[in-house]
């Protein structure tokens, strides 16, 4: 009896043992593929960005240095341009918090007329091609003298970053044990307190992990940039575009682009150190 | 200390779901009164309206005369257990406990004495700086009683605290629990849906079905004198029978039972223990089972239409299945359109 027990359960465990191991190879082959898709270009622009001379038919750069680094950070219009990017991403982040949060709030615990409807239009902006969109907006912008400003740029890169602060808050919030919040009320806490001490805490590694997805997201956007902000307002990615298409060296778009990274890096080191990958899994609801 | 008064208590949730249908009940001052029945009994709505967090549809509640039916639950003197616990987990045992007096605006020495002596009484003595994932579930519960026992309330709420622990701490826990209740002589509503944990710790229990009570008494007299079937069959161990009366007997499937009741149809209760067995062929039902505890045996035994019966033997290897016996009820109740009609107990 106990012999057969014995090996009626081993076979199922070293055909999983199997699997397991096919499901690894496959998984360590796509996760080579992915990260040479990804790694590949990136080390080609950074080789670009350090080297002085690479041509044809060399694998790799004949002369590595710093030459076009400081002759990119000399330039007046990179410097103006980060700043802006910077200034533009916090303001755009700020206002979509102040807007979103609170009505995030509402989606998850309150009961409206349209609620679905509202909810599933923070969609609409992502749902069609994006180009036609900002050419609609662009005409009324213009009616409104909006074309060429700061917060012409901030509101177009706010409707493209309201389905992120919406939905991944929304999913945060839901995802709060209720009777905590009642535990609080239960101790004394009014409806305010039991938000800010409870609610908000709980909430937060996934609140912060869509406002740094926000950021980001609003750092590299180049489509409404360019469309509602030239020529008066260039951010740092229209302006690396600008280099890319206009210059005839290479490597000013390459130092761009490198810096560029930056942001994102700060960003991502912080969400691991501070956030945790659950918090992006809990927000886009896993 | 306190007195809880629920006066014709009504809850009919949107869509005319009625959770609890106009229910009274007094909970006396350090009293420990168990609301025991199955899900969707209604038994948690009305600990919740107790609490604040659902509102009667029609009632009152009282607590020492005054209404509190109105109050919001931070305003109430009351402080509930949940079953998930629903401790903060971004917060450590101590300001989880702390939370409520921090809000009273107590003095910070004070703060910590009043937490450190609770953490002391539920046994989390310098647990303090714990962050709760690092507690075990039965840790966890009683960082949730410290906090609700912390605030002094008035009413102690306890929904099926101990619903998510094993059976051993749960056992454990519902002692130190009662120990606690009645050092502090604290007036306590507790919901269960675990009979055992309603016998071990009840002053009285209230029996609920379909949002009303179907029994409320000491836990002897609730096991013992059960006053519907569903009492009956829902605490402990029951045989119910359905049968007739004809002639002054109760027959069913073989069985004869002397009754003086009028004839008609009837349910026959037997508690397995008050159930004797007397070896007999061919007998009134046959031995399906035995199965031996150690301290006792459970006979399972089978009438001649299939229903199934059981008996408690303190001998049951004198048995054995397939045999045919006599079944002997020292002790039995017969109820007719879910009323007690007849009582009878031998010993």
């Amino acid at each position: 009896m106990t012999a057969i027990t014995a090996t009626s359960q081993k076979a199922p465990i070293s055909s999983l043992a199997t699997i397991r191991t096919k499901a690894d190879l496959a998984g360590i082959t796509l996760a080579i593929i992915l990260t040479l898709a990804v790694i590949v270009p990136l080390l080609v622009v950074a080789l670009w960005a350090f080297s002085e001379v690479w041509r044809y038919p060399h694998l790799l750069p004949q002369q590595f240095g710093l030459r076009f680094w400081n002759q990119t950070l000399s330039r007046d219009d990179v410097w103006d341009a980060l700043g802006l990017s910077l200034r533009l991403s916090t303001v755009v982040v700020a206002v979509a918090a102040v807007i979103c949060l609170p009505a995030s709030y509402a989606f998850s615990r309150m009961r409206f007329f349209g609620r679905d409807t509202l909810f599933l239009s923070f969609l609409a902006a992502h749902a069609f091609p994006k180009f036609g969109l900002l050419v609609t907006i662009a005409a009324i912008f213009l009616r409104l003298d909006l074309i060429g400003t700061f917060w012409g740029v901030a509101l177009i890169q706010l409707v493209n970053i309201l389905m992120f602060m919406i939905w991944i808050p929304v999913a945060a919030f839901q995802a709060i044990d209720k009777r905590m919040e009642e535990a609080a009320r239960d101790v004394g806490a009014g409806p305010l307190r039991v938000f800010w001490s409870i609610t908000l805490p709980q909430a937060a590694p996934t609140i912060i992990a869509a406002l740094l997805l926000s950021f980001v997201t609003t750092f590299y956007e180049t489509d409404g940039a360019w469309l509602i902000g030239a020529p008066e307002i260039r951010t740092t990615p229209v302006l690396m575009i600008g280099f890319i298409n206009n210059e005839m060296v290479i490597q000013y778009g390459a130092v761009l682009s490198v810096l560029l990274w930056v942001p994102s890096a700060i960003a991502l080191i912080f969400a691991r150190r501070f956030i945790g990958g659950d918090a992006f899994a809990r927000g886009f609801g896993g | 200390m306190a007195v809880l008064k629920i006066e014709n208590v009504s809850k009919i949730f949107q869509g005319g779901t009625t959770a609890v249908d106009d229910l009274s009940l007094e909970v006396s001052d350090g009293e420990l009164v168990c609301l025991l029945g199955p899900s969707g009994s209604g038994k948690s709505t009305l600990l919740r309206m107790v609490g604040g967090f659902e509102r009667p549809t029609q009632g009152k509640i009282f607590i020492d005369e005054a209404d509190i039916t109105d109050q919001w639950p931070e305003r109430r003197p009351t402080a509930m257990v949940f079953q998930s616990h629903a401790l903060w987990s971004h917060m450590n045992v101590f300001k989880n406990v702390a939370f409520g007096l921090r809000l009273r605006g107590l003095p910070a020495a004070e703060i910590r004495q009043n937490v450190e002596g609770v953490l002391e009484m539920v046994g989390l003595a310098g647990y303090g700086k714990r962050m709760i994932h690092q507690l075990s579930g039965g840790q966890q519960q009683r960082v949730a009683l410290a906090r609700s026992l912390v605030l002094e309330p008035k009413i102690l709420l306890l929904d099926e605290p101990f619903a998510s622990l094993d059976q051993h701490l749960r056992e454990r826990l519902r002692e130190e629990v009662r120990d606690i209740q009645q050092r502090l002589k604290i007036t306590t509503l507790f919901v269960t849906h675990g009979q055992d944990e309603a016998l071990s710790m009840a002053d009285r229990i209230v029996v609920m079905r379909d949002g009303r009570t179907e029994q409320i008494g000491r836990p002897d007299a609730v096991y013992r004198k059960p006053l519907t079937p569903f009492v009956a069959g829902f605490i402990g161990t029951m045989n119910l029978v359905e049968g007739q009366v004809m002639r002054g007997a109760f027959t069913r499937a073989g069985i004869r039972v002397p009754l003086p009741v009028a004839d008609g149809p009837a349910t026959l209760a037997v508690r397995p223990e008050a159930l004797d067995l007397i070896a007999a062929e061919p007998g009134q039902a046959q031995v399906h089972r035995i199965t031996d505890f150690g301290t006792h045996g459970i006979v399972d035994l089978e009438l001649s239409d299939g229903t199934r019966l059981k008996s408690m033997a303190t001998q049951p290897n004198a048995l054995r299945p397939g045999q045919g016996v006599d079944l002997v009820p020292r002790a039995l109740t017969v109820y007719r359109e879910s009323r007690e009609i007849y009582r009878d107990v031998h010993d």
